[in-house]
Order: structure tokens, then sequence, then C-alpha cells
């Protein structure tokens, strides 16, 4: 026995004639926050769903948290916190009236969970909506909640399956926020997302899905460097005009990417590139030089770019 | 809050069977606490215009009928349609909480996929909401009681044979209604059927307001696969005190074997609703 929290062999999962997991490895040591990368339909969800005991695996080997999900499913599921894609808050119950009934399914006495709830009420600052029907709670705080309930049992590591889709930019940042004080405290998070920034921001280590596969995997700096060059250059062109220019400019960049709307340039120095550009005579309506993300990770390593 | 706290591993052990089964059915009870009122209408208020309509408004008109008196065996029509009532109540409560409310914590609502999250199995889940219903079915009929016992209809102790009777009979409905209404995936049309041709047509030839043996005769076989035939005879027969052991013995097995059938497939349609 490894002391992965999670550990997976050759892990499928098949819907039918579908198979949306194809046979993934994949490691969970504690303390740090995994992800899982890729676009909708990469079968990430359905991965998180094995690993939290809710769907039997359909092939392969998995173990969470050292037992076998088909043997000891509540016996893992009473030691994880689970925040699903989609809110299942009870809507027409108080917030503090959520996290009261949701700590009773764990086992939990009632005074347990009336201690339990006022702190992390606190922690993820809901506490004057504590006695709010959950209904009139914004998009943001509701996760929030969600977050909240499922820290009621004190979990060992927890599962959230695309924490802030959906959300505004600042809703965003609080719940990353919160995510990062349950980090720096030592939890073990798993998340899947297709926001690379999001999978910047807080994975220590995350794999890239694509079709059912796991496509590459490492620290998100490691990715860049692996597959992608330091910066980028990109340059935008009246519609229409761009599909002319890519092959002038192929020998000054380590590679060309053409989206729709614009041409991505790889190259070590996107200036360098941009001067030699100009000097061909190539006259964009915008440029701008990057550093590479995970976007280019992804769109390197799929042909296609993850959020459209 | 401290990282320490947070970390704390919970050691304690998953809960036994029966204790799941009672925090469901807990959860259950905390949101009817907060949202009751709206039942307080169809259970307490529609069997009391149904006793005052039929019973006095109607049983008035008949009451010098010698036809009405010989199918009632001679008793008040109010007398002979009060513990039937009590019956239909508890089938048409069922009906209500077995099809909506179990579609919309599928699909709606979620909520059934929040629980199951945690150490809950999908069965015991399906366990604890049919429990829960079993006990909507005894409040309303204890309320429903209440009324009859203003209109001086209550004839001794049969009454309480006659409510767990009600709540035998309601439960012998729902519980394959329950496993019905986890199996629909659309948005709960099928449910219209169900009232329209299943709850309202058993409502009317169920022995309720007239005798069975007044139906044609190739529609009488029809009453007899009605679970509220065989609860209002229980019930009535209970009541007047004209119950038969055979036919008695009779009537609880077959509510008992839908019972029984109804549960274990809301047991097993959780399982694959919950565990895709």
């Amino acid at each position: 026995m490894s002391d992965s929290l999670v550990q997976a062999r050759g892990l499928r999962k098949r819907f039918g004639e579908f198979e949306a997991v194809r046979g993934i490895d994949i490691d969970v040591r504690a303390g740090e926050v995994f992800g899982f990368l890729g676009p909708n339909g990469a079968g990430k969800s359905s991965t998180m769903r094995m690993i939290a005991c809710v769907s039997p695996r359909s092939d392969g080997e998995l173990q969470v948290l050292g037992m076998d999900p088909d043997v000891d499913g509540p016996q893992i599921r009473a030691r994880l916190g689970v925040v699903p894609q989609q809110d299942n808050l009870d809507v027409e119950l108080s917030v503090r009236d959520n996290l009261h009934v949701y700590g009773r399914y764990f086992g939990m006495s009632r005074a347990a969970v009336r201690v339990k709830a006022t702190e992390l009420l606190d922690f993820v600052q809901l506490t004057d909506r504590a006695d709010d029907p959950v209904e009139q709670l914004s998009g943001g705080m509701k996760r929030r909640l969600t977050i909240a309930r499922s820290l009621v049992n004190d979990p060992e590591l927890m599962l959230l399956d695309e924490p802030t889709t959906g959300l505004d930019p600042q809703a965003r940042h609080l719940l990353w926020d919160r995510l990062f004080r349950l980090k720096q405290h030592g939890a073990t998070l798993i998340i899947t997302t297709h926001y690379m920034d999001e999978a910047e921001q807080l994975c220590d280590r995350l794999v890239v899905m694509d079709g059912g596969l796991i496509v590459a995997e490492g620290s998100p700096q490691e990715l860049i460097t692996r597959y992608s060059t330091r910066e980028v250059l990109e340059l935008r062109f009246p519609p229409g005009a761009e599909a002319s220019w890519p092959e002038t400019l192929r020998d000054l960049a380590d590679r060309v990417e053409q989206l729709p709307d614009r041409l991505l340039l790889y190259a070590a120095d996107g200036e360098a590139v941009l001067a030699a550009a100009h000097r061909r005579g190539v006259q964009p309506t915008s440029t701008l030089v990057r550093r590479s993300t995970l976007e280019d990770v992804f769109l390197r390593l799929t042909g296609r770019s993850l959020v459209h | 809050m401290t990282g320490e706290s947070m970390m704390l591993p919970d050691r304690k052990p998953v809960l036994a069977g029966w204790a799941a089964v009672f925090r469901v059915v807990e959860g259950l009870w905390t949101w009817y606490s907060r949202n009751w009122r709206a039942t307080v209408v169809s259970s307490v208020l529609q069997p009391l215009l149904m006793l005052v309509a039929f019973g006095i408004g109607f049983g008035s008109l008949i009451a010098t009928s010698t036809r009405a008196a010989q199918a009632t065996g001679g008793v008040p029509y109010l007398v002979y349609l009060a513990p039937a009532l009590l019956a239909v109540s508890a089938v048409q409560t069922a009906a209500f909480e077995s099809s909506y409310p179990i579609l919309s914590s599928f699909k709606w609502r979620r909520t059934y996929e929040g629980i199951t999250a945690t150490p809950i199995t999908p069965g015991q889940l399906a366990v604890g909401q049919l429990t829960w219903i079993a006990l909507r079915l005894i409040m309303s009929g204890g309320a429903y009681l209440l009324v009859i016992m203003l209109f001086g209809v209550v004839r001794g102790p049969g009454v309480l044979a006659a409510w767990g009777f009600a709540v035998l009979c309601g439960m012998a409905f729902s519980a394959p209604l329950v496993a019905f209404s986890a199996a629909q995936e659309q948005e709960g049309g099928a449910f219209t059927a169900i009232f329209r041709f299943v709850v309202l047509p058993m409502t009317l030839f169920s022995g309720t307001f007239f005798p069975i043996s007044q139906l044609p005769r190739v529609v009488q076989p029809l009453a007899w696969i009605s679970p509220l035939w065989h609860g209002t005879e229980l019930a009535r027969g209970a009541v007047l005190g004209t119950l038969q052991p055979v036919a008695a013995a009779s009537h609880l097995g077959y509510l008992v074997v839908l019972l029984m059938v109804g549960v274990q497939l809301t047991r097993w349609q959780f399982g694959v609703r919950l565990t895709r």
C-alpha cells in the first residue's frame, strides 16, 4: 500500500457504449492540491464521481484513503468532503440548517454539529446570513456554503468539481482565497476545472485530460516549460486578413498556432519576434506579448483551445 | 478556525443501517418543520370538504332511500363514508408525497445527490424517504381523525385500527409510486397521467362512496387490484365492527405484499439512479 490518498491504475468508466474514462493512472499525495484540467466531456467529473464513491468503476484499480470504494464506500465517504459541480443545497432551508442537517448524515451529535456550523460559517464569511433561506444567497455565497458543508465532517480529502464555474471574477477570487486557506492548513484537495487560471492559481500538480485520457502530468510550471515556450506573441488581424500570414512568419517562432481571431507565435523572446515581424511588413491591428499559460499547453497537446 | 481542528480526522464509525435511516427521516422532518403550512390545506381541509359535501350534503339526499340503506348495511351515510375517506385521504397524500417531491429531489433540488455523498447509502435513503412518507400519513390521518371526531362520527377503538389500515393502504400505494417516480427522467408529465388515470378512478371506484357490488360485474376486478379498495374494506370494517377474519387477512396480505414489492423496487431504483 502506497502513501497516496487516491491511487488509480487503468481506471475506466463506461456508460453503455460510451467510454467516459479510458484507462487512467493517478496518485494523489497527502497535503497537495491535485487538479484535473480539461474541456467539458474530458472525463473529469466521471473520475471525480468514482473517487467520491458514488459511481462504481467499470474497470481498473482504485483505492481511496487506502480502501476500495466497491467494498468500503460508506467508510470512505465518511472521510471525504464533496463540492459537486451543481449546487445541491436545500434552498428552502436556512444557511445554518443546511449545515446542521448535513452534519447529522455523518452521524455527528447535535451539539457537535452546532459548534462546527458556527465555526464554518465564520470561515466562509456567511455568519451574518446564517438564518436566511439559501434561495436568497448569490451564486458565490451558495458556493461558499457548499464548501462549508463539505467541511462539516473534518474531511481528510476534499473533492471539488468545477468549484468556480459560473461565478463572477470577484466571487471566484473570494472562493480561491478560502481554498488557499484550506491548503495552508494542510488539506488535500482534488479539483477539476476548465479554467487554466484556476489550475495555475491552486494546483501543485495536475493532469491534463482529453477524451477520457490523461495527456500530460506535472506542476503547472513543469507543464509550461515542457510543452510551451517562455513567451507568446499574439497578433490580431482584421477579419479575413490573417490567413495569408502564417507562412511568412513560421520561421520566426518555435511554433505558430492559428486561432479564428488571432495568430499565436511561441518563442523565448516575444518582443524580438514582434520586431522581426514588423520588419517583414506584417501589420496586425493589435499585438500582445505574454508569458505562456496552461491554455497554451492545452492547445499544444490537443490542438484545441480550452475555453471557447 | 484553526488548522488543527479542521484536519482532525473524524474517526467515528459509520452509522448502523437503522440509525442512518433515522438520520434521513430527521433531515426530511427538518424540512417539513420549516415548510409544513402548505400541507395543512390538503391534509385537513380536503377531507373536511369531502365530509361536508358527500357525508352531509349527499348523505341527507339519500337518508330516506331504502336501496341506499341496504348498500350501507343500515348505518348512516356519514358513518359509512367517514372511515373510507380516511383511506382515500391517505392514498391522496401518498400520491402527492410520492410523485413530484421524489423526482424533484433527484432532478431539480438534487438533495438526494447531496445525501448519498455522505456515508448514507441509496438504499438507506430510499427506506428513510418511505418511512418519512409513512409518518406524514400517520400525521395527516391523525388530523383527519380529529375532524371526524368533531362530526361525532367516531365509534370506539375501531377507529384506531382504521387509522393504521389507512396508513398501510397509503403506503402500499406510495412505495410502488416512489419507485416509479425515481425512474422518471423527464419533467414529470407521467404524473399527470397517474393522477388522472390511476388516483382519480381509484378514488371513485374503490367502494368509498358505494359498495363495489354496485359496479358492473366486468369492472369489479379493477377494484380488486386497487389498494384503496382493500384499505377501505379494512378501515370501514374496523369502524363498523363487521370485519371477517378471512377477508381481513386477505386484504391485509394484499396490501403488505404490495408494500414489500414497492419497498424493494424503490431501494433498487434509488441504487440505480444514484450510482451511475
